[in-house]
C-alpha cells in the first residue's frame, strides 16, 4: 500500500510518480489524502478529500481505529518504541465521528483507510508540503510518524516514512549543514564536543548559539537586529508569505548580496549581485536525493563569462576577508567533510563512482551504506534508543474562515512550473496556462462567474486580481492558486506568515479569502 | 488515472447501454451525477476489470448501431481507462463502427464459398437497392456491407442482418435471396424485433443425419439443443460422470493415448497441452480452459453447426477438460457473426448450471467449474489463441510472441488450455471408450473422427463426419459429387490459409500425413469445390484481399506482405506485371518466405499458401 499524504506527486515529483505507478500497476493500493482531487488523487484507489489543516485529526482517528480494531503491531511497539500509553490516551478522543466533523471525510472511509494501512504487508507513507506548510508542520509530521510506529511500517523493505524532497539536492543542503542549528552530518551546533571538533579542524572559534532560520531572520529585520543579508539561490522577495510585509523588510536592509543563476526580484533589490554557476552542469560535487543517496555531479559545460562556481565565490570572499583557504577543489572539500561528518566517512569519490552513489550513513570504506534508515528498530536486541510516540493535538489553521473571508485558499504547484518560477518561468511549456484561481463549479455558479472572468481575491493581508477557472476536483468553499507567476498573480500578497515555531515554515497552505466579482467594464 | 477527455458527452441511451453491463455509476468521478459535498470529500475507484471492455463496446454498438466519442468518453470514466485505449480496441473490430451508422446493417457475404453460389448476383441486387456497399437506404435506417465468410457456406449465399436498439435483433439469412432480404429489412426497419429461425436446419447442415455410423454428429437434428434433459437422455454427460470418477491423471492419460490432435488447424496433441497444466497443479496459480469457437476461416462452419445442434456436447467436453487440468473457470470465445450459436450456447450454459453440470460441486463432486461466454466482434485474427487472450482481456486482439506458450502464460498470463469446439466434442468419445480404442480409429498418425465442411460446387454441401483415412474422392462422393457444370476444376483444402489441390489429387487420403505429402493441409476441415466455370484468379483475389483486411498490422512482414501480395495479384490479373510475370512470381515467393519466416503468428505465415499452391498447380497468368 502506498499512502500519499498532502502530496500531488504526479505533478510535483513526476519521476518519482512513475516509479510509484509501477507499484500501482503491480497491484499496490494507492490512497491519496489531499484537500483537492489532484491528478495524483485520480490514480488512487481511494481519495480522502480532507479539509485543509485537519490532518492531525485524521491521523489520530486512524490511530485510534487501528488500536481499537486490534490491528496495532504490539510486538513492535513493545520492542522498539516508547510513550505508547500517552499516545493511546491522546488519540482516544479522536473518534471517527469527531474526525468526520473536523475533516469532512466520512468516518467509514477513514476506518477503511486505517484498516488497509494497518493490514498491509508493506506500506509506504509519503508526504510533502501539504503536511509541512502549516503553522503546526512538525506536529503534522509527528502524527504521521506515530501511525507508522503503531503499525511497524518503518525500517523494513517496502515499508517506511518518506518526505518527498522538492529538488534533487534539498536533502544535500541539510546534510551539509545549511540548517541554523546543525553542522554537516546533522551534528548539533550547541553540543560542546562537536563544536570543539569543528573549531579544531577549522582553526577558529564558532558561535556556541544556533543561528536563525528564515522566519527568524525576517523577525530580526523587523527588530533591527539584522541589517545585512547574503542570499544564495533563494528568492524571498517572491517566496515569503505575506509578501508585502517581507518586501518592506528586504528594502529596509542596509546591505544585501544576492548570489544566483538569474536576476531574480530579490537580486534586483540587492546592492551586489554575484552570478553563480548552475550546480547540475557547471560544477563538480555531489548531491543527495530523497533516499539519502549521495551521488556525484560532474561539470559538463564551461562556465559562462563572468560566472564563478559557488565554492569559488566563497573562497574568493574568504581571501578578501583575510582568510586564505587555498585552491577551491571539490574533492578536497568533500574529503574534509568525510573527516568531520561520521555518516559520510566511507564515501570517497572513488566509491561513489563505483557504487553509483551511496545511501548514508556510511561510516567507513567497508560500509555499503544503508537501504533503510530505521532498520535498527527491528534488531534484537534493539540497537540504539527506542522510537518515541509523540502525542499531538489537532489545531485548525491560524487564518480562520468567517463571513467576510468564507473561502479556504490553498496553494501548490503545477507540473510545468517550479515555485516562484525563477527556474521555469522563462521557458515555454505547452501545458502552461496563465495563472488563474481554481474554484469549484458550484462556487462559480454561486458568484455568477464565467470561466476566464477576472475576480478580486482578498485576504486579511492583501488582495489580488486573477481570472477564474473551474476545477471539479475542488468542492464548494475551497480555492487553489500557485505562486509560479508573481507578475500575473502575486499569491503571497494573500498568504499568512503564521510560522511553525519548530521548523520555521509558514502556513502557505491555509488562507482565508473572499471572492468579489469585478464590475464589468 | 488522470483522464483527459474530449468535450463530447454520451447520450442517455449510450450511458444506459454501458450501465447495463457495468451497473450504475456510484459517483461523479465515474460519470455519475455530481454531489458536490460527497464527491468533494471522497473518491473510491470501483472500476470494473479491463476485460469488461469488449462486452461494453458490444453493448453500445448493438444498442446504438455505432460507438461515438461521447460513448467512449463515458466508458473511459466508468472504466478508468484512457480514451485512446478504448478507441484502439473499438477500432480493432470490424463489427464496431466509430462513425455514425444506421441501426440496421445488412452484411452480405461475398467470400469464396458464396462466390460460386450466387454471391455476386446478390451483391448486385443490393447495389441496385441501396447503392454501393456502405450506402444507406432512403429512410436512413439501414445500410449494407460486404462481408468476409459468415460461416454459413452449406446454405450459401449468406447474409446477416443486425438491428441495433433496445432489443438487439439479429437474423441469419441463408440461403439469402433478394426477396428474403427485402422482407427482413422491412421488418427491421419497422421496428419489429428479428426472431431466430427454427432448429430444423441442423438436419440440412448435416446431410448424413440419421446414419448409425455417426459419433460426433449423431445427436444433431435429433436432440433438442435447448434441453439438458434431452441431451442426457441421448447419452450426454455419461462421459463427465466417468471422468470425475477416474480423475485428472487418468483423463489426461486417456487423451494422450487417444493421440487426439487439435482440430482447429494447428494439429497439436491435445493430451500434451492438458498434461502441461496437470503438471503445474499445486503451484497455486489459477488455470483456465478456453473453447476457441471463433470459427472464422473462410469455408469453415462445422463448429457453428455443432454449437447450434448439440451445444451441451461442447460444454461437456470443456468440463472434462477443466476437471483434468484443474480449471475452475472457462471461457467460450465465440465468433461475433454467430448469433444462433451464441443463443444456443448461452441457453445451454444456463441449463447446465441449473442442473448441476456447471457451477460449484459439479454432479456432487469436489470439482467446481463455470463458463463465461465471450463474443468476438469481427476479427479473424482472434482465432489465434494468444490474440484471443488479448481480446478477452479487453486489449486489441493482437497475437503475442511465443514463448511463453499458453500452457505457461495464457489468459491473464496464467496457465491456459485452448481447445477447438470439434476437439472438445471428441473428448466424451475418448473417455467413454478409452484412449486406446480411439487411437485405433483412423490412420496411424491421424486418429479418430474428423469433420469436414463441404461447400461450393458440391451436390449436398454440409458438415460430414468420417474416420480419418477416407480419400478426398470418397468424401466428395459421400456429398453427392460435383454440382454446377459437373466438371471439377479445383478444390480448396483447409480454408484461405490452406491450399488448392487439383482433380488429379482426389485419391489423397484426408489425414494429416496424407495432405502434408501433397503440400496441402487439412486446416480447419474445409473442402471447397470449384467447377470449371469459376475464374480461379478471382478466388485468389478474394483470398488475398481477405488477408489484407484481416492482418492485425502488428508485425511488419504480415502488415506489408499481405498488402503487397494483394497488389501484386491485382497486377497479374490486370495483365500489367511489373517487369515480367516470372519476375513477379519470384517477388511473390520471396515475400511469402519473409512472411513465413518473420511473422509473429500463423496469419502471416500462411497468408500466401493458397495463392502459391494454385500457382504451382496451374499456369494462371501466362
Amino acid at each position: 500500500m502506498i499512502l500519499l499524504w498532502g502530496s500531488n506527486a504526479r505533478e510535483t515529483h513526476p519521476i518519482f510518480f512513475h516509479h510509484l505507478l509501477k507499484g500501482v500497476r503491480r497491484g499496490a493500493k494507492l490512497f491519496v489524502i489531499d484537500p483537492r482531487r489532484t491528478s495524483s488523487a485520480q490514480w488512487a484507489d481511494t481519495w480522502l478529500g480532507l479539509d485543509v489543516g485537519s490532518d492531525i485529526s485524521l491521523a489520530n482517528a486512524m490511530g485510534r481505529e487501528i488500536i481499537a480494531a486490534g490491528l496495532a503491531n504490539t510486538d513492535f511497539i513493545k520492542h522498539s518504541t516508547s510513550h505508547f500509553d500517552e499516545y493511546k490516551a491522546c488519540v482516544e478522543k479522536y473518534t471517527l465521528d469527531r474526525a468526520e466533523r473536523e475533516t469532512g471525510v466520512p468516518g467509514e472511509i477513514i476506518r477503511q483507510t486505517a484498516h488497509t494501512y494497518a493490514k498491509a504487508n508493506r506500506a509506504e507513507l509519503c508526504w510533502t508540503l501539504g503536511i509541512t506548510e502549516h503553522h503546526n508542520a512538525v506536529d503534522n509530521v509527528v502524527a504521521l510518524i506515530n501511525l507508522a510506529l503503531l503499525c511497524g511500517h518503518v525500517g523494513r523493505y517496502g515499508s517506511g516514512i518518506n518526505p518527498l524532497r522538492g529538488q534533487n539536492n534539498v536533502q544535500g543542503g541539510g546534510d551539509m549543514g545549511a540548517i541554523p542549528d546543525r553542522f554537516p552530518g546533522f551534528q548539533h551546533v550547541e553540543n560542546n564536543d562537536i563544536r570543539a571538533k569543528f573549531e579544531k579542524a577549522w582553526g577558529c572559534k564558532i558561535d556556541p548559539q544556533k543561528g536563525w532560520h528564515v522566519s527568524d531572520m525576517f523577525k530580526a529585520m523587523e527588530n533591527g537586529e539584522l541589517t545585512a543579508l547574503y542570499v544564495l539561490g533563494e528568492n524571498p522577495a517572491d517566496s515569503e508569505a505575506d509578501r508585502h510585509h517581507a518586501l518592506k523588510l528586504l528594502i529596509g536592509l542596509k546591505f544585501m548580496v544576492a548570489q544566483d543563476l538569474f536576476y531574480t526580484n530579490t537580486a534586483q533589490l540587492a546592492d551586489v549581485v554575484l552570478p553563480a554557476a548552475a550546480g547540475w552542469c557547471e560544477s563538480e560535487g555531489t548531491v543527495t536525493n530523497s533516499e539519502r543517496r549521495v551521488q556525484r555531479v560532474r561539470k559538463a559545460v564551461p562556465l559562462p563569462e563572468g560566472v564563478r562556481d559557488d565554492t569559488q565565490i566563497l573562497y574568493d570572499l574568504a581571501r578578501l576577508l583575510g582568510q586564505d583557504w587555498g585552491e577551491s577543489d571539490p574533492e578536497t572539500i568533500w574529503n574534509e567533510l568525510r573527516q568531520l561528518s561520521p555518516m559520510h566517512g566511507g564515501m570517497s569519490y572513488e566509491r561513489l563512482e563505483k557504487l553509483g552513489g551511496i545511501q548514508w550513513p556510511c561510516y567507513d570504506e567497508s560500509h555499503p551504506g544503508e537501504i533503510y534508515l530505521h532498520g535498527r528498530l527491528w534488531s534484537d536486541p534493539l540497537i540504539g534508543p527506542r522510537a518515541p510516540f509523540s502525542p499531538v493535538e489537532f489545531e485548525p489553521p491560524v487564518d480562520q474562515l468567517d463571513k467576510d473571508f468564507p473561502i479556504r485558499l490553498t496553494t501548490g504547484r503545477r507540473l510545468d512550473s517550479y515555485n516562484t518560477g525563477v527556474q521555469t518561468g522563462r521557458y515555454s511549456s505547452p501545458l502552461r496556462h496563465k495563472e488563474a484561481i481554481d474554484l469549484s463549479p458550484e462556487d462559480g455558479e454561486r458568484y455568477h462567474l464565467r470561466e476566464g472572468e477576472k475576480v478580486r481575491i482578498s485576504s486579511r493581508r492583501g488582495s489580488v486580481i486573477a481570472p477564474v477557472r473551474f476545477d471539479p476536483g475542488l468542492r464548494p468553499g475551497l480555492a487553489f492558486l500557485t505562486m509560479h507567476f508573481h507578475d500575473q498573480v502575486s499569491t503571497n500578497d494573500l498568504t499568512i506568515d503564521a510560522v511553525d515555531p519548530k521548523s520555521g515554515t509558514a502556513e502557505f497552505k491555509a488562507t482565508a479569502i473572499r471572492i468579489e466579482k469585478l464590475q464589468e467594464a | 488515472m488522470d483522464l483527459h477527455l474530449t468535450s463530447d458527452s454520451a447520450t442517455d441511451a449510450e450511458k444506459s447501454a454501458v450501465n447495463g453491463e457495468l451497473g450504475k455509476p456510484v459517483s461523479a468521478w465515474e460519470g455519475g451525477q455530481r454531489a458536490a459535498q460527497g464527491d468533494g470529500h471522497v473518491a473510491i475507484r470501483g472500476s470494473p476489470p479491463r476485460d469488461s471492455l469488449l462486452p461494453v463496446l458490444h453493448a453500445v454498438n448493438s444498442r446504438i448501431g455505432w460507438i461515438s466519442r461521447g460513448a467512449m468518453n463515458y466508458i473511459a470514466l466508468r472504466m478508468n481507462l484512457p480514451p485512446a485505449e478504448i478507441f484502439g480496441v473499438a477500432s480493432f473490430y470490424a463489427m464496431f463502427s466509430l462513425e455514425p451508422r444506421p441501426p440496421v446493417v445488412l452484411h452480405v457475404c461475398d467470400d469464396i464459398a458464396c462466390m460460386p453460389r450466387g454471391a455476386q448476383a446478390l451483391c448486385s441486387a443490393m447495389e441496385k437497392l441501396f447503392g454501393p456497399a456502405g450506402s444507406q437506404d432512403s429512410s436512413g435506417r439501414a445500410t449494407w456491407l460486404r462481408s468476409p465468410c459468415l460461416g454459413l457456406c452449406e446454405r450459401a449465399p449468406a447474409a446477416l442482418l443486425s438491428a441495433a436498439g433496445e432489443v438487439h435483433g439479429e437474423r441469419v439469412l441463408a440461403p439469402a435471396t433478394s426477396e428474403s432480404i427485402q422482407s427482413s429489412l422491412n421488418e427491421a426497419a419497422n421496428g419489429h424485433s428479428l426472431g431466430m429461425p427454427d432448429t430444423s436446419q441442423s438436419r440440412t447442415s448435416v446431410p448424413q443425419s440419421g446414419s448409425p455410423q455417426l459419433r460426433l454428429l449423431r445427436r444433431i437434428g435429433h436432440v433438442d439443443p435447448s434441453s439438458a434433459d434431452d441431451y442426457t437422455k441421448l447419452g450426454g454427460y455419461q462421459a463427465l460422470r466417468k471422468a470425475i470418477d477416474i480423475g485428472p491423471e487418468t483423463i489426461v492419460r486417456e487423451v494422450i493415448e487417444s493421440k487426439l490432435l487439435g482440430r482447429g488447424g494447428a494439429a497439436f496433441p491435445t493430451g500434451k497441452k492438458w498434461e502441461a497444466l496437470l503438471q503445474q497443479r499445486g503451484v497455486g496459480r489459477t488455470h483456465y480452459v478456453i473453447c476457441n469457437a471463433d470459427e472464422s476461416e473462410p469455408g469453415t462452419f462445422k463448429d457453428r453447426v455443432v454449437m447450434e445442434g448439440d451445444p451441451f456436447a461442447v460444454l461437456e467436453g470443456m468440463t472434462i477438460a477443466a476437471v483434468a487440468v484443474g480449471a475452475q473457470k472457462g471461457y467460450i470465445y465465440i465468433r461475433g457473426e454467430y448469433p444462433q450459436a451464441t443463443l444456443r450456447i448461452e441457453n445451454a450454459i444456463k441449463f447446465a448450471r441449473a442442473k448441476g453440470f456447471l457451477g460449484a460441486a459439479i454432479l456432487g463432486s469436489k470439482y467446481n467449474f463455470d463458463i463465461e461466454l465471450r463474443r468476438g466482434a469481427g476479427a479473424y485474427i482472434c482465432g489465434e489463441e494468444t490474440a484471443l487472450f488479448n481480446s478477452i482481456e479487453g486489449y486489441r486482439g493482437e497475437p503475442r510472441n511465443k514463448p511463453p506458450f499458453p500452457t505457461q502464460a495464457g489468459l491473464f498470463r496464467l496457465p491456459t488450455v485452448v481447445n477447438n469446439v470439434e476437439t472438445l466434442i471428441n473428448i466424451p468419445e475418448i473417455i467413454l471408450n478409452g484412449g486406446a480404442a480411439y487411437a485405433r480409429i483412423g490412420s496411424a498418425n491421424s486418429s479418430g473422427y474428423r469433420l469436414f465442411c463441404l461447400s461450393g460446387h458440391v451436390a449436398r454441401p454440409g458438415v460430414y463426419e468420417v474416420a480419418f483415412g477416407a480419400t478426398l474422392r470418397s468424401l466428395i462422393e459421400l456429398a453427392g459429387g460435383v454440382s454446377g457444370t459437373g466438371k471439377l476444376q479445383a478444390i480448396l483444402l483447409g480454408g484461405a490459409a490452406g491450399a488448392f489441390v487439383s482433380p488429379k489429387e482426389l485419391d489423397t487420403p484426408l489425414t494429416f500425413e496424407g495432405t502434408r505429402a501433397i503440400g496441402a493441409t487439412l486446416g480447419s476441415g474445409v473442402v471447397m469445390l470449384f467447377d470449371d466455370s469459376v475464374d480461379i484468379r478471382q478466388v485468389l483475389v478474394r483470398i488475398t484481399e481477405f488477408f489484407r483486411e484481416e492482418t492485425c498490422g502488428q508485425c511488419v512482414p504480415c502488415r506489408v506482405g499481405t498488402l503487397r501480395q494483394a497488389e501484386l495479384l491485382h497486377r497479374l490479373v490486370a495483365r500489367k506485371p511489373l517487369g515480367s510475370v516470372a519476375q513477379e512470381i519470384i517477388l511473390l515467393k520471396e515475400m511469402a518466405q519473409a512472411m513465413r519466416d518473420a511473422s509473429i503468428c500463423g496469419l502471416g505465415q500462411t497468408a500466401s499458401s493458397a495463392l502459391l499452391s494454385a500457382m504451382d498447380r496451374w499456369s494462371l497468368f501466362s
